[in-house]
């Protein structure tokens, strides 16, 4: 095992493309805070209704967008051998088909655990400079952001752990597709369009696509006001999205005993 | 001799690449399969998102006064959804004549209690709207939706001069005060009708003349007022005084005009009219004025009735077709990188930028075959679901639909095309569809989708202006109107760009890209 995590790390680590796609990652998390962070006007200051906007999940919206990216970078950890033909001296080398998509799985995400800590504070502070000038500051009714408030560093642990699970998934439905890009396609699909298509259903339905789909349940752990009228609890959310990552890989493993490389 | 076998020699190639590249297209069959998924969800989940659309409306806070449908909305004259709730206060003339007023004041009452209740008088606050009307107006029937002509004073636009719901004319600005009144007179002259103001009741300026269709020999000619809801949705009354009041034939004509009493008639003030109105309306007469409220509107509906238009179900299932579109395109690129094939086009077609418009022109018209003919199915489709379920949806003219049929196609072309664009630049499958996902299609999604319409509308707004969203404008329907106050934003559902600026934006990214490849093409092996 040891072998083979040493294996697949070197193999993630000397492709330049693995290096671009950790810093499109950062770029793009905390380009999108920042820019959404630095658009938001809240009128009247406070909103209405009080104190109803939810600073630390609009600060963290940056990991919507830095996912895909991540999802990528998983799909392509396998995808890219299937397309040169690297796969075949892969399986020769780790026989054993659990043992090298567990390497895999294990590296990829700690890479993606690694990419997403200095990710998630950069949204984080993005979020704590800039939303003050929206009105979203305490004189109106909101405190700035910080990790010393309980469901804030929820917030944030969870969305750093979010990142991780969908490397996992990426990876799994790469193992499945085996080609990057009907892979990508499909777990970007996977992960954008229920969230778009639950805005445009109404009733249970909408309810029931958001606790069901893996970005809107997973990203339930950013939520750190009106916990109550989510659709699904924060940790819940993010054992949904486990589950899927978790059956993804499942498939891809039997996908990967069943069929030739 | 050469200089005219030239260009037919080059055409000649090109159509010979384009041979080549359809070819190529034409026969992956995971390709072909992709198209007709891509059209298949557009059809499909506008049949879900239309099926899942009702209306229904309570005439009172009682729930059993509850029915399934949408309330009533006037056509107009050229069958463009109106509102036209007003109080009238006429008589009926037959063949030509005249009527003359003096204004002396236009007052107005807006609802202040909270929105989810039904407006009363009892809690309003004074106030006058600033297209609150009141004047004079020839129609030929108080059936809803009529045509007309009118002159009136407005609460901040001065003197106008309107006709069939759509046409505006300007006469004297400034408000109306017992210091400063204003006269108006309508005449009638066969289909003519003419408007005039005047600050002292002797010098008369036309405002404006209407030829109204249809006109026959007796129609009602009187005065009028009503007042329109506030641009936040609060329903208004408004309240002018009239006096000086002469009607009857012109002196020069032979006709014959009633002298006989007022009749006051409240138009489309009941609860099945679409318009909020505050039930105020009627008429008082004195010794020498008459003073008539009215509450509504005589100009076009817009989105203020709450109908959806023949696009409303279309957005997510392009989107889709979106993503499949742009796993294609840059397949149809990168896979002859992977596969080494890219050598033997450019050993058949040297010149590559040849070979990219080649590309261009087959993927970029099978995206747009596939994006026009799916929303020229799915557009009936979901209006036919969506009116079966009660919904109001707003008229639109076949050259209107052509427009969004055509901009659906042109809105998955671009964005095929462009991503070919990156594929080329990028050589690399996942890299290009990322891009391709992140900047032509996450936009879409960073509006109300996800953020939630009030905590970043403003950044909605900018993202469907300057980025690859703004071809999705081509799907707007909803109808504008200068001569009604409202909210034109994207919470109430309208783009910010009009419908070609926004597609010409999306245009400017698939330039950008496709240059760009093009450059990066010429200047690298392959």
């Amino acid at each position: 095992m040891t072998d083979a995590l040493r294996a697949e790390w070197t193999k993630l680590r000397t492709v330049t493309g693995t290096w671009w796609l950790v810093v499109g990652v950062l770029a793009l998390s905390v380009a999108a805070s920042a820019g959404i962070a630095a658009s938001t006007h809240v009128s009247p200051p406070g909103g209405p209704g009080g104190a109803s906007q939810d600073p630390t999940k609009l600060s963290l919206i940056g990991v919507d967008l830095g996912q895909a990216v991540v999802a990528v970078l998983a799909v392509l950890a396998i995808t890219e051998e299937y397309g040169t033909g690297v796969i075949r001296v892969t399986l020769t080398a780790t026989p054993r088909r659990a043992v090298m998509l567990s390497a895999k799985a294990v590296n990829i995400a700690g890479l993606a655990l690694i990419t997403a800590v200095p990710a998630v504070v950069g949204c984080l502070i993005a979020g704590r400079l800039l939303l003050p000038q929206a009105g979203l500051d305490p004189a109106h009714g909101y405190a700035l952001i910080s990790i010393a408030h309980g469901p804030t560093l929820r917030a944030a642990v969870g969305s750093v752990l979010y990142l991780g699970l969908i490397a996992l998934l990426g990876l799994g439905i790469g193992a499945v597709l085996r080609d990057a890009a009907v892979s990508t396609g499909i777990v970007l699909g996977l992960l954008y369009l229920p969230p778009l298509f639950a805005q445009l259903v109404s009733g249970p339905w909408r309810r029931h696509i958001q606790q069901l789909a893996p970005m809107t349940a997973g990203l339930a752990i950013q939520a750190t006001r009106n916990i109550r009228t989510l659709p699904i609890s924060p940790w819940a959310g993010l054992a949904v999205l486990a589950a899927w990552a978790a059956g993804m890989l499942l498939i891809g493993l039997a996908v990967l005993k069943a069929r030739d490389a | 001799m050469s200089s005219l076998t030239e260009p037919s020699r080059s055409s000649r190639s090109f159509r010979a690449a384009l041979r080549a590249e359809w070819t190529k297209f034409r026969t992956v069959r995971g390709w072909m399969i992709g198209l007709v998924f891509a059209a298949l969800m557009v059809v499909l989940f506008t049949f879900l998102q239309a099926n899942g659309k009702h209306t229904g409306y309570c005439t009172t806070p009682n729930p059993s006064s509850c029915v399934n449908g949408h309330q009533y909305v006037p056509s107009g004259p050229d069958g463009e959804a109106v509102a036209d709730t007003y109080e009238l206060v006429a008589k009926q003339l037959t063949g030509d004549g005249t009527i003359t007023a003096r204004i002396t004041s236009l007052v107005g009452r807006i609802w202040a209690g909270p929105a989810n209740e039904a407006p009363s008088l009892a809690d309003t606050e004074s106030g006058l709207t600033s297209w609150a009307k009141a004047g004079l107006l020839i129609t030929p029937s108080t059936r809803q939706g009529s045509s007309y002509a009118a002159v009136m004073t407005t609460g901040g636009h001065g003197v106008r001069f309107q006709y069939d719901y759509t046409n505006d004319q300007a006469g004297l600005p400034g408000s109306i005060s017992g210091t400063a009144p204003r006269w108006l007179r309508l005449t009638r002259t066969g289909n003519v009708i003419t408007g005039y103001d005047s600050s002292d009741g002797t010098h008369w300026h036309t405002v404006g003349c209407a030829q109204l269709a249809h006109l026959p020999t007796t129609v009602y000619i009187g005065l009028f007022a009503t007042s329109p809801t506030t641009s936040q949705g609060s329903a208004t009354t408004a309240t002018a005084s009239f006096d000086d009041i002469a009607i009857g034939p012109q002196a020069d004509r032979a006709a014959q005009a009633t002298s006989g009493p007022w009749h006051s008639m409240s138009i489309g003030t009941g609860p099945r009219d679409f318009y909020t109105t505050l039930r105020n309306s009627g008429y008082r007469q004195t010794s020498d004025s008459i003073l008539v409220t009215g509450s509504g509107d005589i100009a076009p509906a817009v989105a203020e009735v709450g109908g959806d238009t023949a696009s409303d179900s279309l957005l997510f299932g392009l989107v889709i077709a979106l993503i499949v579109l742009i796993v294609i395109g840059t397949m149809f690129i990168t896979s002859e990188y992977r596969r080494g094939l890219i050598r033997t086009t450019f050993a058949a077609t040297p010149d590559r930028g040849r070979v990219l418009a080649a590309k261009a022109v087959v993927i970029g018209g099978v995206a747009f075959a596939v994006g026009a003919v799916a929303s020229a199915v799915a557009i009936p489709l979901g209006e036919h679901v969506m009116s079966g379920n009660g919904n109001y949806i707003f008229p639109a003219d076949s050259l209107t639909v052509a427009r969004v049929i055509v901009g659906s196609g042109a809105l998955v072309a671009l964005t095929a095309v462009a991503v070919l664009g990156l594929g080329t630049i990028l050589r690399r499958s996942a890299g290009a569809i990322l891009a391709g996902v992140v900047v032509f299609v996450l936009p879409t999604f960073t509006g109300p989708g996800i953020i939630g319409p009030t905590s970043a509308g403003s950044a909605a707004t900018w993202l469907y202006r300057v980025t690859p969203a703004a071809g999705f404008s081509m799907l707007g329907l909803l109808p504008r109107s200068g001569l009604v106050s409202y909210q034109y934003t994207m919470g109430n559902g309208y783009y910010p760009l009009p419908p070609w600026a926004g597609l010409l934006v999306l245009a400017t990214y698939t330039t950008v890209a496709l240059s760009a490849a093009r450059v990066v093409l010429r200047r690298r092996d392959a």
